[in-house]
């Protein structure tokens, strides 16, 4: 059999290839969904209540490969409580130039504070905006949960949240929360 | 192989200590630790042993400097012969003996790992919120010889948490590994044993005994040694994790004791700082001032250079500051004072003396910013400016006797107090010539000789035979305050009883800064190295190491202490340079304002707002001690040098600050630590003739009831600022009064002296009848500002608050 010249043999591939599935996505007017298990943004994850998971350990800060996390604890006190227990995380910072979204840090975290997200849009025209601030970060309130600062369920210990017996916020806190407050005035 | 160490933990050889190196050299004895045939001392520990062939056995109670208790049973290792597994902590060897440790031996493994699991039955595993973590023997230990798993499935043990054992220190009762470290402590180095373990088994805590919380000026120590974070202090809780800092080692700038620190910071804030590991000064400790005083670093900072202009202060750019001191100063040149400070580096107090002696051609220089006299002038020029270590922290431990003049170490020099502590512990006889015996001479097993403020010239010269013998021994040492200012005749009398009976005489000021600033020469009369200003040779010496002619150098001593303030007061000083100095610390801090007040020019460098920013023409901000590299010197004359925290800060240190004004005013100064250390380093102590020594006649104490005071550890100090968990653990501000007179005064006394009165608790002591003791400068009591006061000022008491 004759050779085909080598410019025709080259279009071979696509015109075979017109006849494939089209695997192109139409981001970003459609949107197509990750897979489950795909590493996108973290997510600062809230007890039942409102309340926030992370206790400001650094363990994340720790166990992150690329350095990209920055953490400071502080005390809980009467007046202000964010997390159930003595201590909370009052700086959270995520620096998405730097994560190379290893998932690490969640693994590393001892509360299941931290987790991600499937969200995966995180471009942006400046360095700055491309470091996360706890307030970025948070989960949304759901229904039942009351935004922090405000005082543990009546009666209820830490451990009652570890052991997760906290099923959301109780009348109480609803009133005590000067969020929420905040939130029925306006 | 066969290890020999003659002296692994004996003192430096080139101590003069009283024939330790020789104990220690004789008496070597032959051990056999994991297979390695080794010599060592005698009394050696068999975990000190393993340490030297880099063996580490766990271990949480065993601590160098405490008395071994073999508590935590951590260190367990196998002893030939022995049936059972001995705590390596508290084994002595003796000759020929063979050890094995985890290395070579499964009896030590097994039974540590034993150890390891039972320590952990009770422990909460709370380390994502302990401090510890990141930095905890028991997590380290836990995994190099733990078992990976523990067997234990039963409930812990719970306690409230975390309970506060004082203002400062937090206990977390459940995470204690009861190693009795702190308890040791408070009671073998510090003498506060105010924190016991109480209860047994499991239940067994520390604790305070019922409402006296752990009254300590050392007590951060505990929470440094506390192998776990059962220990913490309020100022650091949650604050970083040990990966967080930069670790940088300094020397602390509060007093004169000092101590090597270690100052960590995270992101260019001082997170905590630590006692360091010098052995020849503060060995593992420090005070608790030292540890947790460091907030008003970044505390009411002034942040830009200002001048004055239509009486108020402005903003400036530092040429056009530069440019306007310059101008002020070179106006009133010869006719400036300098105040130098107590709190400078040996650098900067060295660039005071030498701008005020070449650009400033004056020799009104002081860097006493406290009571100060003429005859405590004399005496610190003939004696201690620039002279050898006459008597080290070593020295005071093998003393037979010391005795202390107008000194209260535990207040003001602290690890003075501590080492005090430790000789007197082993037989050294502590005298205190004062008005009363205090709670940290009684730590010390002291004795009061008893002198009326005022009196303690007297009281020196007749002393009774028996302390003369006891000050005639070799060795015997002298400690002098520096309250010995406020008593006429005492420096001469000591000056006396020190060439009488041979003892050693040491001046242990309070400030971090004296000792340098009179070695730098920054005091009338006096130039760098201990040079008499009055000396042709020296000056001479000095005016070639400084580029200039001898004739241009001041050659007539100036005024100095009250009478340079009243000199500017009257207008016979035209301009004030002030090195931030504090005007409320002077012995009259009214005199000290009309001074500034009435200059016609002051130039203030300074880094905090203070009384004197209110009053200077130009202000010059300079770098506090994390953001400059320099050198204190402490009371025994031993450099202190420090790197700086900060290397990209902006601010600039008192010396190059000063060198540009000069270069201003066309003279010129060395401006960075490495050729002031040069040029000083050239110069040298000076070997000549020293200034006379003060003969002035001892003083009498005043009629009536006198005052006592000095400062407190723990005061209104500005250095203190910002750390309230620190102020409450302050001593309460009170007055001290013997029986009889607080049995005649009831609960409370008001106390009035020349400018005013204050009302104070009444606390009955050991002090003389017809003297009150108060805190010189005290929350609620600040003798200059309040009464007008000084030790020995005669004052009216009388019952209840204020009439
Ligand atoms: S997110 Fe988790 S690991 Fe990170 S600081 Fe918070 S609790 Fe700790
Ligand atoms: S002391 Fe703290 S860091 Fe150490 S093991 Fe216990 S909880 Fe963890
Ligand atoms: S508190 Fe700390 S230092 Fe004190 S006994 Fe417990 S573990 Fe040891
Ligand atoms: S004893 Fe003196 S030098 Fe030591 S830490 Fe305390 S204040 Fe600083
Ligand atoms: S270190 Fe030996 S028993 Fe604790």
């Amino acid at each position: 059999m004759p050779e085909l010249p080598q410019a025709v043999r080259g279009f071979g591939v696509t015109f075979l290839t017109m006849f494939k599935k089209v695997v192109t996505e139409q981001y970003p007017e459609q949107k197509v969904p990750p897979k489950p298990r795909f590493h996108g943004r973290h997510q600062l994850n809230r007890w039942a209540d409102g309340l926030e998971k992370c206790v400001g350990c650094e363990l994340c800060a720790w166990a992150c490969p690329a350095d990209a996390i920055f953490v400071e604890g502080a005390d809980n006190s009467d007046q202000e409580r964010f997390s159930p227990g003595e201590r909370y995380g009052r700086v959270y910072q995520i620096n998405y130039l730097r994560c190379i979204f290893c998932g690490l840090c969640i693994e590393a975290c001892p509360t299941r504070a931290l987790t991600m997200t499937n969200e995966y849009e995180l471009a942006d025209d400046s360095r700055a905006k491309l470091i996360y601030e706890k307030k970025d970060l948070l989960a949304p309130l759901l229904p039942g949960m009351v935004a922090p600062p405000h005082e543990m369920v009546p009666g209820t210990t830490e451990r009652d949240y570890y052991a997760n017996t906290v099923k959301g916020a109780s009348p109480e806190q609803v009133t005590t929360s000067p969020a929420e407050a905040e939130e029925v005035a306006s | 192989m066969t290890v020999t160490n003659n002296a692994p933990s004996g003192p430096s050889p080139d101590v003069a200590g009283a024939g330790t190196d020789v104990e220690v050299a004789v008496d070597l004895i032959t051990v056999v630790v994991d297979g390695v045939e080794m010599r060592v001392p005698k009394g050696t520990l068999a975990i000190r042993a393993a340490e030297q062939l880099g063996i580490e056995v766990p271990r949480f109670c065993d601590h160098p400097l405490l008395d071994p208790v073999a508590a935590c049973r951590a260190c367990l290792i196998e002893v030939e012969g022995m049936p059972k597994p001995q705590p390596a902590c508290a084994q002595v060897l003796s000759d020929g003996m063979e050890v094995r440790t985890q290395y070579s031996s499964e009896v030590a493994r097994v039974a540590q790992e034993g150890v390891m699991e039972f320590l952990l039955l009770n422990h909460p595993l709370d380390c994502p919120v302990c401090d510890k973590g990141g930095e905890c023997p028991l997590q380290n230990q836990a995994m190099s010889v733990g078992r990976p798993e523990s067997r234990f499935t039963g409930a812990k043990r719970e306690f409230e948490k975390p309970i506060n054992v004082s203002a400062q220190v937090l206990l977390d009762r459940e995470r204690c590994v009861s190693c009795a470290r702190c308890t040791r402590f408070a009671e073998q180095i510090a003498g506060d044993p105010m924190i016991e373990l109480l209860e047994r088994g499991a239940k067994q805590q520390v604790g305070t005994a019922a409402d006296e919380p752990f009254d300590s000026y050392f007590s951060g120590n505990t929470v440094q040694i506390c192998p776990v974070g059962a220990l913490t202090s309020a100022s650091y809780r949650f604050r970083s994790r040990p990966f967080d800092l930069v670790s940088v080692p300094t020397a602390c700038e509060h007093c004169a004791s000092g101590c090597s620190l270690r100052t960590d910071y995270r992101r260019g804030v001082v997170t905590r700082r630590l006692a360091w590991d010098d052995p020849d000064v503060n060995e593992e400790w420090n005070c608790d001032k030292g540890r947790f005083a460091f907030a008003y670093l970044n505390q009411g900072r002034i942040e830009s250079p200002m001048i004055r202009e239509h009486g108020s202060l402005r903003v400036a750019s530092w040429p056009e500051a530069i440019d306007a001191a310059a101008r002020g100063l070179a106006t009133a040149r010869g006719s400036v004072g300098v105040l130098v400070g107590g709190r400078s580096t040996v650098e900067d107090a060295y660039a005071y003396s030498r701008f005020a002696r070449t650009a400033l051609a004056t020799d009104h220089i002081d860097f006493r910013a406290r009571q100060g006299s003429a005859e405590e002038a004399a005496f610190l020029s003939s004696k201690v400016a620039g002279a050898p270590v006459s008597a080290a922290y070593d020295d005071l431990e093998s003393a037979p006797a010391v005795l202390l003049v107008s000194l209260e170490p535990e207040d003001e020099s602290p690890i003075v107090f501590l080492r005090l502590r430790k000789a007197a512990r082993a037989g050294t006889q502590v005298l205190s010539v004062g008005a009363t015996a205090t709670r940290s001479l009684g730590k010390m097993s002291g004795r009061l000789v008893s002198a009326r403020p005022g009196d303690e010239a007297n009281a020196l010269r007749s002393l009774d035979d028996e302390t003369r013998a006891l000050l005639g021994q070799p060795g015997a040492v002298i400690l002098v305050g520096e309250r010995i200012a406020g008593s006429v005749g005492a420096a001469s009398a000591v000056l006396e009883l020190a060439r009488e009976t041979g003892a050693a005489l040491a001046w242990v000021p309070r400030r971090s800064g004296e000792r340098g600033a009179l070695d730098a020469g920054a005091l009338a009369g006096l130039l760098p190295g201990g040079r008499p200003l009055t000396d042709e040779q020296a000056r001479r010496d000095v005016a070639a190491a400084w580029g200039v002619e001898a004739a241009d150098l001041p050659s007539e001593p100036g005024l100095i202490g009250a009478d340079l303030l009243e000199a500017a007061r009257d207008g016979r000083l035209s301009a004030l340079v002030v090195g931030g100095v504090e005007l409320a610390d002077f012995a009259d801090p009214g005199l000290a304002v009309a001074a500034v007040e009435n200059a016609d020019f002051v130039v203030s460098l300074e880094n905090h707002h203070s009384a004197v920013t209110e009053l200077a023409d130009v202000v010059l901000p300079v770098a506090v001690v994390t953001e400059k590299s320099g050198t204190f010197v402490n009371w025994e004359g031993r450099p202190r040098p420090f790197g700086q925290v900060f290397r990209d800060a902006l601010t600039m240190s008192d010396a190059r600050v000063l060198a540009m004004v000069a270069e201003a005013m066309g003279s010129s100064l060395p401006a960075d630590v490495a050729s002031i250390r040069k040029e000083m380093g050239a110069l040298g102590p000076w070997t000549g003739a020293r200034t006379p020594a003060p003969d002035t006649a001892p003083g009498a104490s005043a009629d009536g009831v006198v005052i006592a005071s000095w400062r407190q550890l723990l005061d209104s100090g500005l250095m203190q600022e910002g750390e309230p968990h620190l102020a409450a653990t302050a001593r309460p501000t009170v007055a001290i009064v013997s029986a009889s007179m607080a049995a005649a005064l009831g609960e409370t006394v008001t106390i009035s002296g020349p400018a005013g009165s204050v009302t104070l608790p009444v606390v009955t002591g050991d002090v003389l009848d017809r003297v009150v003791w108060v805190p010189t400068n005290s929350p609620g009591c600040h003798i200059h500002a309040d009464l007008g006061a000084v030790p020995g000022t005669p004052v009216q008491l009388s019952a209840g608050g204020a009439a």
